[in-house]
């Protein structure tokens, strides 16, 4: 069988498994009469794999190796960002989000300021970032398809689409902690088994540093900061400030706070998922380097994101580089269905909740929730391109980080934070940063500052949505929610201790 | 600001007086919202400014029945007079005008000469008053605070409504906790005595199960409660049960994980299941089986309990449902209702049942619901 043979079987294989365990998925909830173990909630360890596994997507499984490939050790700054993410929301929002009781963030939006009006903009915003995020996996899924079997570059993208589609309508309206805990260890599984032989093969051939082989004589492959372009260092900080802060206003992953029993296990849960993301984007980085041994061609025809699916074949010759490649492959197919399917039922969630629930309710709204869910990032991603799949997810970080985390953070450590300064500084931090990001995937951005402030803007949206929201809020102080200090209280005291926390009124 | 803007509104939104019309119910639907909490001094100090936009009078003063709720407008000195002022209505009953000789005043510049003083009136009972500060009090103005206190005392006759609907839920909740059943507790103990001499140890283990699913019922518990905790009462309840039944119960548990930590309403499962034991075993010969399902619907958890058992007259229960407390159902009328409190009128009880074909209570709750947590 042909290399894209073994591609085709192990894609294939990924999406039977996935859509087979959205037909029977409720074998995986516990089925037991033995009654003790009904009362057990889900624990830390599975519940951050489970994390991992939906929050692992094509970005980190293609986009980081392609971005070390082309522009080196720079680019470690995503997922060091996208890691560091999970430290921020350690330290500042897990425990006190999961203590709110909020599911999704408009119903955090809604339970801290008391108000319709910032749950409905929370709510526009949570589909915004969805879609931009729902788009890199398809235009990323078409990319692996076409990489591997030579189809065309959107098949990929229709048929992961497609399979998301499918399991929601009519799987149900559940994303299983068990499957999506799975999810992360055949990734894991997915990079570091090829790894293993391509390593051994590496050190056979005496070694050589990827940093030793430039293509062009003095670039600055292994030294940060040294490229072309007085831009760097401010890209560079963007960057950094979109992946440490965007995280905590991604859906998929506040919903899966909410499984966690009390606030102490939420942040247990964090500490898992640092350590197994830590884990995870060792790996990337790695092909990368080999890439850039192995694989210079990519790097001169601009696919260098497809350097994890091709080079196992590559290095390793016969079938067992095939067999290997088509791992790889199956692992990104993981990747892509894993956190589409996860988006793709928190979006629908937040619109047939607060968008079609009153008119169509229950499953119907949800189903066509989730057809507007993934339809809609389907067509973005066929019509854009030219992007890649680790930038456009760096512009939804950037788009969350403007946003969310502002509300996030002041709402739950500032106490004078009002409705009216909360929508203003939404207002304000995503117009900036939406504008930037349409900008962008337009490729209408210019050259130069102008072009670098569009291409990476957390560093400028994302103070200057604090400043809007502090700002506001302290000229409506009048505004600020009545049961505030109640509120206050219900986020920061750890459940053990026996206090009032007060039966709010409707 | 609104003189500058006023080319901005042309004609068609009303004459003068039909503005002036606006302009009042506008006030008063402010105040509205605040009163219907009750009068507190929280309530009155919110809803007081709107009071004195109606009244149109430099100073207004809310009261209790003994102090000084809230003070608006100007000449703030006389503010302690107020509760004193209380007392004449509380006597009169009626609307009442007095002047300086009742709040003496050595301020010259003072422009409060004259009170008029209105009782607010809930179920016949005097429980405070309004009073509007004046220079001179018309025989308009008489009528006006008596129209404003008896359109305050309308709103907080509704907040005493309010109060009582509240009232009246938590005693139901409380009789759910006394509700456990003494046939149940009669049982129980029977089947645990009959353990005592062949199997001391599980008399034991079952002793303890009773102690704690009693702790549970009778506990002095919030409003709310976790899924899992609930869950975990109704374990106790079926292990008790099947002590008494053996194998002639079977239960099916299927609960997903991820809804657990989903906050209910204390103690608004344990009927349901009580009703499928009671429905699919007690009347009926041979096994029966009770089936508990918790599933994970995206933003809401659906749990639904189902016996194989006699089934019912869906008449009966849909008399049940609407508060007929004649109907043999234990608490399905309560659970609803606290259901429909908590999370709004489509979330109430589903029942699928025939006579013969069983019976399939569904409940949904919502992930979040606006004031709803443990």
């Amino acid at each position: 069988m042909s290399a894209a043979g073994y591609s085709v079987v192990a894609v294939t294989a990924v999406v039977v498994a996935t859509l087979a365990v959205g037909a029977y998925g409720w074998r995986f909830s516990r089925t037991t009469s033995d009654f003790f173990v009904a009362s057990r909630t889900v624990r830390p360890g599975l519940n951050a794999s489970a994390i991992g596994g939906e929050y692992l997507s094509a970005a980190s499984f293609l986009g980081v190796a392609g971005l070390v490939l082309a522009f080196g050790t720079e680019m470690l700054w995503y997922p060091v960002g996208w890691t560091a993410g999970y430290l921020v929301l350690l330290v500042l929002v897990a425990a006190p989000l999961r203590r709110s009781g909020a599911y999704t963030l408009p119903d955090f939006a809604e339970s801290r300021l008391e108000s319709r009006a910032v749950r409905r903009l929370s709510a526009l915003l949570v589909v915004a970032i969805g879609w931009l995020y729902l788009m890199p996996q398809f235009q990323g899924a078409g990319l692996a398809l076409a990489a591997t079997t030579g189809t065309g570059p959107w098949l990929g993208g229709v048929l992961v689409a497609t399979v998301v589609l499918v399991n929601v309508l009519f799987g149900g309206m559940r994303s299983i902690t068990f499957v999506q805990a799975f999810q992360y260890w055949l990734k894991l599984t997915a990079l570091l088994f090829p790894l293993l032989f391509m390593v051994t093969i590496w050190l056979g051939d005496g070694g050589v540093s990827p940093a030793s082989t430039g293509t062009t004589p003095g670039d600055s492959w292994e030294s940060p900061l040294a490229g072309t372009g007085d831009q760097q260092l401010y890209t560079t900080y963007s960057i950094i400030l979109a992946t440490f802060l965007g995280t905590m206003g991604l859906p998929h992953v506040v919903v899966r706070f909410y499984t966690n029993p009390d606030g102490a296990a939420a942040r247990r849960t964090t500490l898992f998922v640092l350590a197994l993301l830590g884990l995870f984007y060792l790996l990337p980085p790695v092909y990368g380097g080999l890439g850039r041994l192995y694989a210079p061609d990519l790097i001169a025809s601009g696919d260098t994101e497809s350097v994890v699916l091709e080079l196992p074949s590559r290095m390793l010759a016969g079938t067992l580089g095939e067999l290997l490649s088509a791992l790889t492959t199956a692992g990104a197919f993981a990747a892509f269905l894993s956190t589409s399917s996860g988006l793709t039922v928190a979006v629908a969630g937040v619109i047939s909740q607060d968008g079609l629930g009153r008119r169509l309710g229950g499953v119907r709204a949800f189903q066509a929730g989730a057809v507007v869910a993934v339809l809609v990032p389907l067509g973005l991603a066929l019509l854009t391109e030219g992007v890649g799949v680790a930038q456009a997810v760096g512009l939804a970080f950037a788009f969350a980080a403007s946003t969310f985390c502002p509300l996030l953070v002041l709402g739950i450590w500032w106490r004078r934070l009002t409705d009216a300064g909360a929508i203003a500084g939404m207002l304000v931090g995503g117009g900036c940063a939406g504008a930037a990001v349409i900008a962008t995937l337009l490729g209408m951005a210019p050259t130069g500052w102008p072009g670098a402030l569009l291409a990476q803007p957390a560093a400028w949206t994302v103070p200057l949505a604090f400043l809007t929201m502090v700002g506001v809020s302290l000229a409506t102080s009048r505004r600020v929610p009545r049961h505030t200090a109640r509120t206050m209280v219900r986020l920061h005291a750890p459940e053990a201790v026996q206090l009032d926390r007060g039966i709010l009124p409707r | 600001m609104r003189d500058a803007l006023r080319w901005l509104r042309p004609g068609h939104l009303g004459t003068e007086a039909e503005q002036a019309t606006f302009r009042t119910l506008h006030s008063a639907s402010l105040t509205a919202p605040e009163l219907r909490e009750g009068l507190t001094s929280g309530s009155a100090g919110r809803a007081i400014r709107h009071l004195r936009d109606l009244l149109g009078v430099p100073a207004v003063a809310l009261t209790d029945t003994v102090t000084t709720l809230a003070w608006d407008g100007r000449f703030g000195h006389h503010e302690p007079d107020a509760a004193a002022l209380a007392g004449i209505v509380l006597e009169s009953g009626g609307t009442v005008v007095r002047d300086r000789r009742d709040f003496a005043c050595s301020d010259a510049g003072c422009g409060l000469r004259q009170v008029v003083i209105s009782p607010l009136v809930v179920e016949d009972r005097v429980v405070g008053t309004l009073q509007a500060f004046t220079s001179s009090a018309s025989a308009g103005l008489v009528r006006a605070v008596t129209e404003v206190a008896r359109w305050v005392s309308g709103n907080l006759e509704l907040a005493e409504l309010d109060a009582s609907r509240t009232r009246l839920m938590e005693a139901e909740v409380r009789a759910l906790r006394a509700q456990i059943s003494p046939h149940f507790i009669y049982n129980s103990l029977g089947a645990i005595a009959s353990f005592v001499r062949t199997d001391p140890e599980r008399a034991r283990e079952l002793l303890l199960e009773f102690a704690d699913f009693t702790r549970y019922s009778f506990s002095h518990h919030g409003e709310y409660t976790t899924l899992a905790e609930e869950l975990r009462s109704i374990e106790r309840y079926l292990v008790l049960e099947k002590a008494r039944f053996g194998d002639r119960l079977q239960v099916t548990l299927r609960v997903a994980q991820e809804v657990l930590p989903v906050a209910v309403p204390f103690l608004c499962l344990q009927p349901l299941v009580e009703n499928a034991v009671r429905h699919g075993l007690e009347r009926k010969p041979g096994t029966g089986t009770v089936t508990i399902i918790a599933a994970d619907q995206a933003g809401e958890c659906l749990i639904s309990v189902e016996d194989d058992g006699i089934g019912e007259d869906p008449e009966k229960v849909r008399r049940a449902l609407a508060g007929d407390i004649s109907v043999d159902s234990v608490g399905l009328g309560n659970v609803d209702a606290r259901l429909r409190t908590a999370f709004g009128d489509d979330y109430g009880l589903v029942v699928e049942t025939a006579p013969g074909a069983g019976t399939k209570v569904i409940v949904r709750v919502p992930k979040f619901a606006p004031g709803v947590h443990t």
